[in-house]
């Protein structure tokens, strides 16, 4: 039996903030793994934007050289501009669709690959010691022999994209289809299920979710060779159009460039994440 | 009638240190609807015992017979729980159930009527749909558990099933699981390193030796069925208690013993 405290005699319950700013500022913000009010990780999270436009728009004004800096409005206009009379949607279009071409057909052999190498040993051996030499080597590096092999065509780009991207993604989903728990496996096993059985009904759906976001991490890599492969050489494309404002002096042109490859790195994010969330809601969420 | 017999099973391992070996000349028969259970220090093998008995791994000598035919390969007839649930968390807690019906063809209203009857039987009403997530760790087992049934093995492995719980959702799924094998009269082969667990749920307790596991010991509880909480606090009980502990205890020590020398 617990004995209530008279009324008189307790203290008013402090409030949460009072009770932050008793525990110590740096307790409560600096304490590893710790969660910080919702509060301020929105102050943060904008906080980092303010402090990048501040400055860059200082940096504007005291550089005053648009050849070196342009200032925000300057290519918030270029970036109007560029959509309005640059044909930059052509442009857009060409790299997306190399994007999505060379990382499908790259995706669309590694995933089936690394699951047979992650789940039997005959695969792996004979497949891992190539794959493992050739991811250290840099796709970048590979440009000019392709160039030579295959031209300056849609080849060489969805090559290079290939080459980037398949001998990564092979590893990871090899590792990721490794990790499947082999109990997951027996489990089945024991309730009649034949090997093939096991495969598809257990083994493959239980890599799904991870697998998702291992393509999810590689598209991202994808760009970086789009973008070279298109600066030595191309009709259309972002890095052509990067390429070609360099020529004219256009700095407002390649930083407007250059973001919107960061908006579209973040719209192929957001539709990942929502394929996870649409296809897979059994994920226990290990992030918020 | 089905029964599970160990024929002079036998286990070793090559390691870069020598030879292990885990299990020797363990023979034992678990007869229609028995419920036995190995306990025995860790690491003496008695898990290994169980994944042999399910086919998952052969043994090194002897075999597994089940009803006098050899288990060389896992099959529906023996029904495996673990101590890490292993529920597929992609399906629900019914599909989940229903998943070795699935797989034999089962139709799915005889299999809708099946997990519908062990959803209630496992207290999972209002669940049925739910993905494991969203699940407490007893109420995983009791799916694992339900989803072994609905198979209708010949014979249920159980190994260390409620090892990852604690101590009070331990105790109800002891009462539960006693409950379901008094309706089933399943053969149970179960393992554990909890004594008083062994007492409360066995017909037969195998006391297994340190490593090579050997069965050392075959105790009869002669507890009276059916069994509740209660009799855990009677003078039969402790008294049974007592002589595994002895026995228990013994073993331990030689296995940190054989350890310090090793070392």
């Amino acid at each position: 039996m617990s004995e209530r405290v008279p009324a008189t005699q307790a203290a008013p319950a402090a409030s949460a903030r009072v009770q932050r700013r008793r525990r110590g500022l740096l307790r409560t913000y600096l304490t590893p793994k710790q969660a910080i009010p919702r509060s301020a990780r929105l102050f943060l999270g904008i906080g980092s934007f303010v402090v990048i436009i501040t400055l860059w728009s200082v940096g504007s004004v005291l550089i005053n050289n648009p050849l070196f800096l342009p200032s925000i409005p300057r290519v918030g206009t270029a970036w109007i501009d560029m959509w309005q009379h640059q044909h930059f949607l052509d442009d857009v279009a060409w790299s997306t669709f190399r994007i999505v071409a060379g990382f499908l057909i790259a995706a669309a052999m590694a995933v089936p690959l690394g699951l047979l190498m992650g789940s039997f040993e005959v695969v792996r051996s004979f497949f891992q010691p190539p794959i493992n030499a050739i991811r250290y080597m840099p796709a970048s590096a590979f440009i000019v022999l392709l160039i030579v092999l295959l031209g300056l065509g849609e080849e060489e780009k969805l090559t290079l994209i290939w080459i980037g991207v398949f001998f990564q993604l092979v590893l990871m989903v090899m590792d990721i289809a490794h990790r499947v728990p082999d109990e997951m496996l027996n489990v089945a096993y024991t309730l009649g299920a034949s090997r093939w059985k096991v495969f598809y009904k257990v083994f493959l759906p239980a890599t799904f979710p991870e697998v998702v976001d291992a393509l999810r991490i590689t598209i991202g890599w994808a760009w970086t060779y789009l973008i070279v492969a298109e600066l030595l050489g191309a009709e259309r494309g972002i890095g052509t159009f990067i390429i070609i404002s360099e020529r004219f002096l256009r700095m407002d042109r390649i930083i407007a460039a250059i973001i919107t490859i960061g908006i579209l790195g973040l719209i192929t994010d957001t539709i990942f994440g929502l394929i996870h969330r649409w296809a897979f809601p059994y994920v226990e969420k290990v992030h918020a | 009638m089905s029964e599970i017999r160990f024929v002079d099973v036998a286990m070793r391992y090559p390691t870069r240190r020598g030879e292990v070996r885990a299990l020797q000349q363990i023979s034992l028969a678990v007869p229609d609807g028995q419920f036995a259970c190995i306990v025995g220090p860790s690491g003496c093998g008695k898990s290994t015992l169980l994944s042999i008995a399910a086919g998952l791994i052969l043994p090194t000598e002897g075999e597994v017979l089940v009803d006098g035919k050899p288990a060389y390969s896992p099959g529906a007839d023996r029904g495996m729980v673990f101590q890490s649930y292993s529920l597929y968390p992609w399906l629900s807690v019914r599909r989940n159930i229903e998943f070795g019906l699935e797989v034999k063809r089962t139709p799915k209203a005889e299999r809708a009527r099946q997990s519908g009857e062990l959803i209630r039987l496992m207290k999972l009403d209002g669940f049925a749909e739910a993905f494991p997530k969203a699940l407490s760790g007893g109420m995983k087992q009791r799916v694992a558990i339900a989803r072994a049934l609905a198979n209708d093995p010949e014979v249920l492995l159980m190994d260390e099933p409620f090892g990852a719980l604690d101590a009070l959702t331990r105790q109800i799924m002891q009462e539960m699981l006693t409950d379901l094998w008094q309706r089933y009269r399943k053969t149970v082969l179960f393992v554990t390193h909890d004594i008083d667990e062994a007492i409360f749920l066995g017909d037969v307790i195998y006391i297994m030796t340190n490593r090579p596991g050997r069965i050392r010991t075959t105790l009869n509880v002669d507890l009276p069925r059916p069994r509740n909480f209660e009799m855990v606090t009677s003078p039969r009980f402790a008294e049974l208690r007592s002589q595994v502990v002895g026995i228990i205890h013994e073993e331990s020590m030689k296995a940190v013993e054989s350890e310090l020398a090793r070392a």
